[in-house]
């Protein structure tokens, strides 16, 4: 199993103590597509931002590929999240100052990979995308869409195993909605990686193969979405 | 810290495409060098070109001169005229042996000197040869009076700078030359260009000296002697001689020993002093002044840099979540801080150097305004040490900047 979480717990110490994590037991393997759907305040985005290992979690084991992931150094955490994970944000969250290919080549500097080697290989995740004509522009001067694109380049750009998605298409159209879940769904039939998507979109979801409910800091019912069709919204669209 | 090609591009990439941000946290530093070096330059020149005022003027020397007495004295009623003599030369060379020069002059004002249909009114002075020894010549052309000269009573003389440029218009050697003064013919043996300004008996430049002894006929003064120049040896404090010089000269003449009036004397060490103290006041105020300014640079740039962490937490938890360890982060930032102390505080040395330039040219190159490289490495060092505290604070902010700060500052 790739991804395994027993019993994790978080809570939140701003003022009020905020129990946000009550218990999380989750097992991704290899090569899934899965969505994890709640309502805003669910926890959601915590269950994200430690399944990223960008935060700390109180009770319970995290292991990812086999390594107990707890009270690492940020120099691990930080290993760790450019070799394994990549990362998709809701507001892209591109470099403004940098152009696109420097925006998708900046995970390998910090790999210390060879400008040159960097720039080709960033060259041709766009080309990949259709974005080779727009390299050397800015992020300003892209579509909602092409700066999604960019940013998911850059996620994976370090080849890693995990993709993980924060609302991708929380700042988008449902016509680039669209073609980007079509673009991650690709990524995941023809390169095998393991896609984890945070919505609270059920259009979005059910692009999915499989959608994990959480509910209260809790895992609720979790659906095998195989044939794509438990979108109340329909089949055919991202309902916005 | 890795610091390779890549490294410096990364951080140049992050101070241009935010001109307007680098331009802001480089220009406190960029004023703050530039004054400090400017006003060091400016102090100095300021100091040379006061000082040429002194120039040749043997710094320990007493002027003595006779004044009306003030106090009655063995017989003698207060407001007695009396005057310096040849033979108060002689006493005191013989019983204050610390001086190592006394010399007599002999001012004369309001004379007239002509050549041909030139005409330039002047001061005139009578001297003995071992006047050098308390006001050193600047001789642009010939001798000064040597002792022959007053031995003989030759009728020569050294003329100064103005009265040379207003009988010799084309500028030419007058040495050789004869020129009238008030009547008398004297041949021009050279030309004392010196700039001191230190007045006995007239400015420098509009004066004629010729021989003591040419001058004490033509004044038929006999003894009397007008001032007496009294240079002590090296290492000599003129004011612990004051005393006895008053004690000689007041004996021989029968004036109250108490009556400080009746013998002017005018101790030209003090004068020294007094100048000293002010400019070490003068640099004291630039040295407070320019660090001030550079701290308060310094305090800015840090200041400045923490708004800007404040202002990439976003693009700093970017870097985080894409894998920049916290130590790349603090390196990014120290270097960035780096980098902009040195291209800010260089350009603040080239436009102090320029301006300093300026200065030097304005003043017609009579002072060296300009600072020495020494000063201007120094000041750069100092800088970046500067830079280096400035930065530290911000870098340790950015540096515990989480990845996930990046999200929740949306």
């Amino acid at each position: 199993m790739l991804i395994d979480l027993r019993q994790i717990h978080k809570t939140y110490n701003n003022g009020q103590p905020l129990h946000v994590l009550k218990g999380i037991d989750l097992g991704i393997d290899e090569g899934e597509f899965v969505s994890i759907m709640g309502a805003s305040g669910s926890g959601k985005s915590t269950l994200l931002n430690i399944l990223g290992i960008l935060d700390n979690y109180d009770e319970g084991e995290y292991w990812l590929d086999g390594n107990l992931i707890k009270d690492l150094s940020e120099k691990e955490a930080a290993h760790y999240r450019n070799r394994l994970i990549g990362f998709v944000f809701q507001s892209f969250n591109l470099i403004n100052f940098k152009t696109a290919v420097e925006n998708v080549e900046l995970p390998l500097y910090y790999q210390g990979v060879s400008r040159k080697k960097r720039n080709e290989l960033a060259m041709s995740y766009l080309e990949h995308f259709g974005l080779a004509d727009w390299a050397t522009h800015y992020p300003n001067e892209l579509s909602g869409g092409q700066k999604q694109r960019v940013a998911i380049a850059r996620a994976l750009i370090t080849r890693p195993r995990i993709l993980l998605a924060d609302e991708p298409t929380g700042a988008l159209d449902s016509k680039t909605s669209v073609e980007v879940m079509n673009l991650l769904t690709e990524l995941n039939r023809t390169e095998k990686v393991t896609i984890i998507v945070v919505t609270h979109e059920s259009g979005v979801a059910n692009c999915t193969d499989k959608i994990i409910h959480i509910k209260d800091g809790i895992i609720g019912e979790t659906t095998l979405n195989e044939q794509h069709q438990s979108s109340i919204f329909g089949t055919e669209t991202i309902m916005k | 810290m890795r610091f390779d090609t890549d490294t410096y591009r990364e951080i140049m990439d992050a101070l241009t495409r935010n001109k307007r941000r680098s331009f802001l946290t480089g220009f406190g530093i960029f004023w703050g060098l530039f004054m400090l070096l400017f006003l060091i330059g400016g102090g100095n020149g300021l100091k040379q070109l006061l000082e040429k005022n002194f120039d040749g003027f043997a710094t320990n020397t007493v002027i003595i001169a006779a004044n009306e007495t003030t106090k009655p004295y063995k017989g003698f009623k207060e407001g007695r005229s009396w005057n310096l003599q040849y033979k108060d030369i002689e006493r005191l060379k013989a019983l204050v042996p610390e001086l190592e020069v006394v010399t007599p002059s002999l001012p004369q004002w309001g004379y007239t000197a002509t050549r041909d249909e030139f005409t330039a009114s002047c001061s005139a002075k009578g001297v003995q040869a071992d006047y050098v020894k308390v006001q050193a010549p600047t001789m642009k052309f010939g001798r000064y009076l040597n002792q022959v000269d007053v031995a003989h009573k030759r009728k020569v003389c050294v003329i100064g700078e103005r009265v040379w440029k207003t009988l010799f218009p084309d500028g030419d050697d007058p040495c050789g030359a004869f020129i009238n003064v008030n009547g008398i013919y004297y041949q021009v043996i050279g030309v004392d260009v010196s700039t001191s300004n230190i007045n006995l008996g007239g400015n420098n430049a509009d004066e004629v000296t010729i021989p003591i002894t040419v001058m004490r006929d033509i004044l038929n003064s006999g003894e009397v002697v007008g001032m007496i120049c009294a240079v002590g040896r090296q290492g000599v404090n003129m004011g612990d001689l004051e005393g006895r010089i008053r004690q000689v000269v007041a004996r021989q003449h029968y004036i109250a020993p108490d009556d400080k009036e009746a013998i002017m004397m005018l101790n030209m060490e003090v004068m020294f002093s007094i100048i000293d103290n002010l400019f070490r006041g003068i640099n004291f105020l630039i040295w407070l002044v320019g660090i001030g300014t550079l701290l308060a640079g310094a305090i800015g740039v840090s200041n400045i840099m923490l708004v800007v962490v404040r202002e990439r937490t976003v693009e700093i938890g970017i870097r985080r979540a894409i894998g920049a360890t916290p130590r790349d982060i603090l390196s990014q930032i120290i270097f960035e801080g780096i980098t902009l102390t040195i291209v800010a505080g260089l350009s603040g040395i080239v436009f102090s150097v320029l301006l300093l330039n300026l200065l030097e040219v304005i003043s017609q190159h009579k002072a060296v305004f300009q600072i020495q490289f020494g000063t201007a490495i120094s000041a750069l060092l100092l800088l970046m040490l500067l830079g280096l505290l400035a930065g530290i604070a911000p870098a340790y902010r950015a540096m515990h900047i989480k990845p996930v700060d990046a999200m929740r500052d949306e």
